[in-house]
């Protein structure tokens, strides 16, 4: 029987292992140094803040892996000899796998910061850091402050969670306006005065340029470059993350900032496969990111490789890009591409609408000649995945999507609707005449 | 704000502290005058309990029904004895040991308590709606800006079965243990609600009332609560006053009018088999004695449980019952709310729901069914099994035990819907219709789904919510009662609960949509 190992427990390598034996009878490992069992990392903030127990971040019941023949290694792989097919683990023994799947996912970016490795300095992406901040951080006065580095979305998580426990937080952003590389200004600028709202020091241009530490090592304070030396108690390290690659430096893999795959996921080494966020495509998909470390994507690669692994070769082919966060109490979806100020192509051109009172928003991108709709971003609101994914397909206008925004709207029963008001706006924008089509279920529901 | 939250929970208690005191103190004596109203009211013909009562009761004075409740008891049960050893079965007392404890204890009740029914109204209800208050709605200004309030559930010792938790879990119990099995513990309560009582139906508050009464006034606080909470969400908002309303009017002032005008006490919303009695044949006997009126409602409880409910449930799902319009929903969403995280979501606790709702399901038929065949071909039993004891047995078992003591008791500790989703046999004759012929279901959005499990977590039914999310695959379950929170604490606005055409609604995938198109028709066509 065909032993199939998995290096990492996360989404990707997860729903390998499930897609697996729903196809095969073979062997299946999954290798973890972090967690017994296969938790949601997007939940971890949640067990902090108290809405859930660490329990309730795992998706299947203990016995799920037994019954499905997955098996379980609590351990870490210290180095991959693919000559053999042989993987070392720390504590000295040895696995012999068939295939190999590296789905090892991220770290937290640290840029070499003084003081960067004190104690209280940390990121948030694993259990252990999860840990870490319960640890320096579980209450106001034993945090009496926390400086949080880097504006995207860990750090406005962090900054949720320490908000939840009443600790005082300074948010340090490099960029002028909140993750301003990757929203259009209008919403950027509006999750500004959200974060403002919830009363936590939002310091913008601003860079960290050294961490303090006391007697014992452990975090005191931070300087800026603006010339501030903010005292604190914790620091959170939130600048994104990159991939989590360290121990395959010698394993002869081909790496770049992640691990080099092709588009049906196989390194340069044959039966070595990576997924996930540790993955590095040699060419970007479309205008997606060469590494995408996102939930979604490490589900849709697991999905792909199992097809693969299992002799149905498939390439990994993403869809139309979508995306989804929450900014404190502002969710925001994304559905195709609307790029930022910063990073946006000649012919994108934006419509942006936001609500007079309540933080909802939200911007829709199109071609400057042909109309053609490229993408929106929606703060507040919630829209329907598949009908975007169905207009994106269908290479809809602008104008079309205005006229059936209705049919898009997914916020729950008795909600207030802005579809009117959003193309009423839009019509005096742009000298239109769209009336707005009444909700269809014919249309929603319609089988393309 | 802190400060008026904890002035307030002391009023609470206070009040809740002088509330559970009833029970044990007040003065009861007991005069010949009433000795001789309970003979004819109840009928008595047996001298023996009377001349007990004579010795032990009537002229003296009782301090607390802990004194008084045993001597009638004890009377009660000696004279029948007598009597059944004799044959003198036209002697022997038929009324309850405890209920003729209470009838009589209501009517022996004598002192400050009854002397000052208003005063203590405001001393037990009026502190403890005031202090709640206090306690709940600083919370407009506490909670901060619109959004999801669960911070610290799982840190607080009352929401993550703490002491306090427990302490809620036995006082609840106890509570109800004293309404259905020793309503004479009631009676003072039922005197502080006298003269509410005899303003809407014209006679004197029983246990019942008081519970009723209770009912409505947490409901309406906990709504308060709710109101606070979910202040943002519309569909919360319309809910809980849906949900408020049919208690208020429905279950609680349109009966008490009727009584007053003379018609039978019916409560209109209360479907069978969830008003198990409705053809048991005292209630058969006494709605064809009550003229027109009384037929109407016969026609309307039929209809209601063979037309309506199935028919509302096909187009909008269980939940216009089971979250908008019944009591027990009501309370659970309301009072319960702050234990919906602790219904069990593991699979075990499926295959027990199933066991256990449909198994209650097919008693209250079977006990219906021999309810009937007994009413119209006027035997006392069938199959050589008493109709008399099975109806005992399921008004003691499920009527009380299950729906009440266990169903709200055990809120704090196996969360607020353990009625509805193990016990309650109308919720599974719904739960059938929802599941394969209804227009409802939570439409998955697409693969924006990432797992976090907050769906799961505060689904009140104990539905993994999450295992069907994270496929991409809408959420059809039978036990669904539709209350919406899933769809609001999902940070990623993945859950709607919607009202659509039938088909497509169940639709089973593997791969989610944004993956590659050949993939997802590969893997999902097969």
């Amino acid at each position: 029987m065909e032993h199939i190992v998995i290096i990492g427990n996360g989404i990707s390598g997860v729903t390998a292992a499930r897609h697996i034996r729903k196809l095969s009878d073979k062997k299946i490992t999954i290798i973890s140094a972090e967690t017994e069992y296969f938790f949601s990392r997007t939940a971890l903030m949640y067990v902090y803040m108290g809405h859930m127990k660490f329990e309730h971040t795992q998706p299947y019941e203990n016995w799920f892996w037994k019954k499905n023949r997955i098996e379980l290694v609590n351990a870490y792989v210290e180095r991959i000899d693919h000559s053999n097919k042989k993987l070392h683990l720390k504590e000295s023994s040895e696995i012999i796998y068939d295939k190999l799947i590296i789905a090892t996912g991220s770290k937290s970016n640290k840029f070499g910061w003084p003081g960067q490795d004190l104690k209280g300095v940390q990121g948030l992406y694993s259990k252990q850091d999860l840990e870490g901040v319960e640890k320096y951080a579980p209450d106001n006065r034993t945090c009496r402050r926390a400086v949080i580095v880097g504006g995207g979305l860990i750090g406005i998580e962090l900054a949720e969670m320490l908000r939840s426990r009443d600790i005082p937080v300074t948010f340090l952003v490099r960029e002028d306006s909140f993750w301003n590389v990757v929203l259009p200004s209008g919403e950027s600028k509006m999750i500004n005065e959200h974060i403002v709202e919830h009363h936590i020091d939002l310091r913008l241009s601003t860079n960290l340029v050294e961490i303090i530490p006391d007697e014992n090592g452990r975090a005191k304070a931070v300087t800026t470059d603006k010339g501030d030396t903010i005292a604190c108690d914790f620091v959170g390290l939130t600048a994104g993350v990159s991939p989590n690659i360290d121990f395959l430096k010698e394993s002869g893999i081909e790496l770049g900032r992640g691990v080099k795959v092709n588009r049906f996921l196989e390194t340069n080494i044959k039966d070595i496969y990576a997924i996930g966020d540790c993955a590095e495509q040699h060419e970007a998909i479309g205008n997606r990111r060469p590494i995408e470390a996102v939930w979604y994507t490490g589900r849709m690669m697991g999905e792909t490789v199992a097809q693969t692994i299992c002799g149905d070769k498939f390439e990994y082919k993403p869809g139309h890009w979508f995306n989804s966060a929450k900014f404190l109490d502002i969710e925001y979806q994304t559905y195709g591409w609307v790029f930022s100020e910063k990073l946006k192509r000649e012919f994108e051109e934006h419509f942006h609408w936001r609500h007079s009172k309540e933080k909802i928003c939200i911007t829709i991108a199109y071609h400057t000649e042909t109309k053609k709709f490229l993408g929106i971003n929606t703060f507040g609101i919630r829209m329907r995945h598949e009908i975007f994914n169905r207009w994106l397909t269908e290479n809809r206008d602008v104008d079309y999507v205005m006229e059936y925004l209705k049919d898009a709207n997914f916020d729950p029963e008795f909600y207030a609707q802005y579809e009117s008001d959003i193309v009423s706006t839009y019509n005096s924008k742009f000298g239109t005449r769209i009336v707005p089509k009444k909700k269809s279920w014919k249309r929603i529901f319609k089988t393309a | 704000m802190k400060a008026i939250k904890n002035i307030g929970l002391i009023i609470f208690l206070a009040g809740l502290g002088i509330f559970t005191s009833l029970i044990f103190i007040g003065e009861f004596k007991f005069s010949q005058d009433s000795l001789d109203q309970v003979i004819s009211e109840k009928g008595i013909k047996s001298e023996i309990f009377i001349e007990d009562l004579k010795k032990t009761v009537v002229g003296k004075e009782f301090d607390g029904m802990l004194s008084f409740s045993p001597k009638i008891t004890s009377a009660l049960e000696t004279a029948n004895q007598q009597h059944r050893r004799n044959k003198e079965y036209k002697k022997v007392i038929y009324t309850a040991p405890h209920d003729m404890a209470a009838f009589i204890g209501k009517k022996a009740g004598s002192g400050f308590i009854i002397n000052n029914k208003g005063l203590m109204w405001f001393l037990t209800f009026g502190l403890g709606i005031m202090g709640a208050l206090m306690f709940i709605v600083p919370n407009v200004i506490l909670l901060g800006t619109k959004g999801i309030k669960n911070d610290g559930i799982y840190h607080e010792n009352a929401t993550n079965r703490g002491w306090i938790a427990w302490f809620v879990f036995i006082f609840l119990v106890f509570f109800y243990l004293i309404l259905y099995f020793r309503s004479e513990y009631a009676v003072n309560w039922t005197y502080l609600l006298d003269p509410i009582s005899v303003s809407l139906s014209g006679n004197q508050a029983g246990h019942w009332f008081v519970y009723g009464f209770m009912y409505c006034v947490v409901m309406t606080v906990m709504a308060v609560r709710m109101y606070i909470k979910y202040r943002h969400n519309m569909y919360q908002m319309v809910r809980t006053t849906s949900v408020l309303f049919f208690q208020i009017v429905f279950a609680f002032l349109i009966p008490e009018i009727m009584v007053r005008l003379q018609m039978p006490y019916y409560d209109f919303k209360n479907a069978f088999p969830l008003d198990y009695d409705f053809f048991f044949s005292w209630n058969l006997k006494e709605l064809t004695a009550s003229g027109g009126i009384g037929l109407f409602i016969l026609v309307w409880g039929i209809v209601l449980t063979l037309i309506i409910v199935p028919v509302m449930v096909y187009f909008f799902g269980k939940r216009w019952y089971c979250s908008w319009v019944c009591g027990c929903g009501g309370l659970a969403e309301t009072l319960g709310d702050p234990y919906r995280q602790h219904s069990n979501k593991s699979l075990f606790s499926w295959r027990v729901e199933r066991w256990l709702v449909h198994g209650v399901l097919l008693f209250a038929i079977v006990m219906t069914g021999m309810t009937l065949y007994s009413f119209f071909t006027e035997t006392g039993t069938v199959l050589g099994i008493k109709t008399q004891n099975v109806q005992n047995s399921y008004s003691l078992l499920i009527g009380a035990f299950f729906a009440g003591v266990i169903g709200t008791g055990f809120y704090p500790i196996f969360g607020n819907r353990v009625w509805c989703r193990f016990g309650c046999p109308l919720a599974a004759y719904l739960g059938f219709v929802q599941r394969f012929k209804s227009r409802f279901r939570i439409t998955t959005n697409g693969g924006q789904c990432i797992s976090c499990g907050n769906c799961s977590t505060y689904c009140e039914q104990g539905i993994d919510v999450r295992a069907y999310a994270q496929k991409g695959e809408n959420i059809i379950r039978s036990s669904c009662v539709g209350c919406g929170v899933c769809s609001a604490v999902c940070p990623r606005g993945v859950l709607k609960l919607e009202n659509g055409p039938e088909k497509g609604r169940i639709n089973p995938t593997q791969v989610l949509l944004g993956n590659d198109v050949d993939l997802m028709e590969l893997v999902n066509k097969k």
